[in-house]
């Protein structure tokens, strides 16, 4: 690792710019461009279109600290990434060490396929599969009612727990592909060290799996609280009324009021509030790494 | 410390037996070494020891308990890997203190034990290093440093010095001894290398095909193999076959070879004779033959391999190449297609039954 930096550096960047370059080009106009194009938005009055007035302001994030339902609703998207994150840690991780170091060969390619599924099926009938199966009368509700002596009524649609349903179904394969690669990474002679030296499993798990996959779990987390923490789709159509988060309220000022100068700021600042607590996590995760 | 029982142990992975029958007692204190050939059952025969790994019949006892169903964390074993399995997110110090910490010992104790393996193995100051920043031979030591700090009952190693090279390995053989005798401890070392179990080791074990071929002090195994692959595994031997005489055998071109070591074979049976290639006398044919030196072959030179301070001849005879090393000790020097003749004692000679 050592010896591949220092032969990176003592070459100099000179000569991989050629490779770089289409990369750079690409980042510049798919990526750049539109976000400048934002940033620019974020600060107008309105939009210029069919010749309306516009001029420069800041209104526009002064809205966000003027209102407290921007920042009510910043913090339950907060909390619903962190939620959405800490299920995917617990139903991701052990998946994939199962993955990693139980299963070999024919089954392991198995199960890896059903855990991939979920990423090759388009997003909304993802969403909408989930609708039929929590809302009354729907697929678990006769399921359970058919097994179970008693009756219940089972109808979670429109509600919190749908949509940390409908997210962490959406978002556990990044959690288990990036575990995964990293639990790959360990060599079983480390857990059979940590076991001739006395250790039990859970202890051999504790002191030397999970820090050792530290940096998978954090790949993995920061994969999936970004865009949880922004998304709409799910809280949308699986939360209904209660499902009204930062990300819906950016998407209606997009689609539905046309306010995009506001929906620019809005997002802006959530970029921002990410950024802040990423690096605010980063070293105490690499101390924990 | 506590000696080994391994009685009849056998484990199969699905239809391959990768030990077979396999009994052969450890004694207290002592440095075993498990030799064979690839894929002749070593690893697999440690694991069993170790406990990463159960025999599917058989007996395995540390210290005269019974261990066979006992997990590996419970029977005190300290084990070094091949790859030295470091811990890589922690620091030389934490890697060895690992053992002592699960056990949760108090927070002093740990320190003082670890800074004392860290000195036995002579890497007083490097505790805070992490094990990407040590030599080959460095983590080799913090390894075995980590193994021995929890005073397990057994030191089981497994090729540790495979990914050394020739001049480390010899360092190490020399440093792994010397902190063996210091602290007394069973231990048992697979290697390849033939040469390091003959130099290291109190006894050795031959493993071929999951089978025990021979157990014995070196000394033994070389002067009095009971096989013809032990004889041709561990050192070099010359073997003629043919049939028992009762005191040696006959080859079937009517030459008699006389053996006063080794099995006794009834007369007629198949058998053979080991000779070690440096107790062989070679000379040119106007040489008085030497009494003492009964058994005589003749033969013609095809190879001399000079080697510093031996040479090897090459010297065939009927269709059979023999080999023989001398000593440079200045003398005259055979050419090659020389005719020559060759002697060597009945004592030299280990009688091997079919
Ligand atoms: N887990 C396993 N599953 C199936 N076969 C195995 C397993 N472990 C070992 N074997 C087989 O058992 C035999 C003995 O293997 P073992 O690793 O003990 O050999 P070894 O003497 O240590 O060889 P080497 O010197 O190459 O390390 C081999 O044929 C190997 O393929
Ligand atoms: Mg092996």
């Amino acid at each position: 690792m050592a010896d591949q930096l220092a032969i990176g550096s003592r070459r100099g960047l000179k000569p991989a710019l050629p490779l770089l370059l289409p990369a750079y080009l690409w980042l510049t106009v798919a990526i750049f461009l539109p976000l400048s194009a934002m940033v620019f938005f974020s600060f107008m009055t309105d939009l210029p279109l069919a010749g309306k007035e516009w001029s420069f302001t800041l209104g526009n994030y002064a809205v966000f600290f003027s209102q407290s339902l921007y920042s009510t609703l910043l913090f339950a998207s907060l909390r619903l990434g962190l939620e959405v994150t800490l299920w995917c840690i617990v139903i991701g991780y052990p998946a994939a060490y199962v993955l990693a170091k139980v299963l070999k060969g024919r089954s392991r390619e198995a199960i890896f396929l059903l855990v991939i599924l979920p990423f090759w099926s388009n997003g909304l009938v993802r969403i909408f599969s989930w609708a039929m199966v929590l809302r009354e009368g729907g697929i678990l509700d006769t399921a359970l009612n058919a097994v179970l002596p008693f009756k219940i009524n089972i109808d979670l649609m429109y509600s919190y727990p749908a949509v940390i349903i409908g997210l962490v179904h959406s978002y556990v394969p990044y959690m288990v592909l990036t575990c995964y690669l990293t639990l790959q990474a360990i060599d079983d002679s480390l857990i059979e060290a940590g076991r001739s030296l006395g250790a039990s499993r859970r202890q051999v798990l504790w002191r030397v799996i999970i820090p050792l996959s530290m940096p998978g779990l954090i790949a993995g987390a920061a994969l999936i609280f970004v865009p949880v923490v922004g998304s709409f789709m799910e809280p949308r159509i699986l939360g209904g009324r209660t499902g009204t988060f930062y990300g819906t309220v950016i998407e209606d000022q997009f689609v539905a009021v046309f306010n995009w100068p506001l929906g620019a700021a809005l997002s802006f600042i959530l970029l921002a509030v990410v950024l802040i607590i990423l690096a605010l996590a980063a070293p105490v995760l690499r101390r924990a790494g | 410390m506590a000696g080994v029982q391994v009685a009849n142990v056998s484990r199969s992975f699905g239809a391959h037996k990768a030990l077979d029958d396999v009994s052969i007692d450890f004694a207290d204190g002592g440095f075993y070494a498990l030799l064979g050939p690839s894929g002749s059952g070593k690893t697999t025969l440690l694991r069993q020891i170790a406990g990463f790994d159960f025999p599917d019949a058989g007996r395995i006892a540390i210290g005269g308990e019974s261990v066979e169903r006992v997990p590996v964390e419970k029977r005190r074993i300290g084990m070094v890997f091949q790859n030295y399995a470091l811990f890589p997110n922690m620091s030389v110090a934490d890697n060895i203190a690992f053992g002592l910490s699960v056990r949760g010992e108090p927070k002093a104790t740990i320190a003082k034990e670890v800074q004392r393996a860290l000195d036995l193995v002579q890497l007083g100051k490097l505790g805070g290093r992490k094990p990407h920043q040590l030599s080959g031979g460095q983590r080799q030591r913090v390894a075995l440093a980590r193994a021995i700090v929890t005073k397990p009952r057994v030191l089981l190693l497994d090729e540790p010095l495979g990914a050394l090279d020739k001049a480390l390995r010899v360092d190490m053989q020399i440093e792994l001894k010397r902190i063996q005798r210091e602290i007394g401890i069973t231990t048992i070392f697979v290697t390849h290398d033939q040469e390091e179990a003959l130099t290291m080791s109190d006894r050795i074990g031959i493993l071929r095909d999951g089978r025990m071929v021979q157990e014995g002090p070196p000394e033994e195994i070389y002067d009095r193999p009971q096989s013809e692959f032990a004889a041709t595994f561990l050192g070099d031997a010359n073997i003629f076959r043919g049939n028992a005489t009762g005191f040696g055998i006959k080859l079937p071109d009517g030459t008699t070879i006389a053996a006063s070591t080794g099995a006794s074979v009834p007369a007629g049976a198949k058998a053979s004779c080991a000779v070690r290639p440096e107790r062989i006398r070679i000379s040119t044919g106007a040489a008085k033959p030497d009494p003492a030196n009964a058994n005589t072959l003749t033969g013609r030179v095809s190879k001399r391999i000079f080697a510093g301070n031996n040479s090897t001849y090459f010297v065939d005879r009927d269709g059979q190449t023999l080999k023989v090393i001398v000593q440079n000790t200045g003398a005259e020097r055979l050419a090659e297609g020389e005719p020559v003749v060759l002697s060597w004692s009945p004592d030299s000679t280990v009688l091997i039954a079919a």
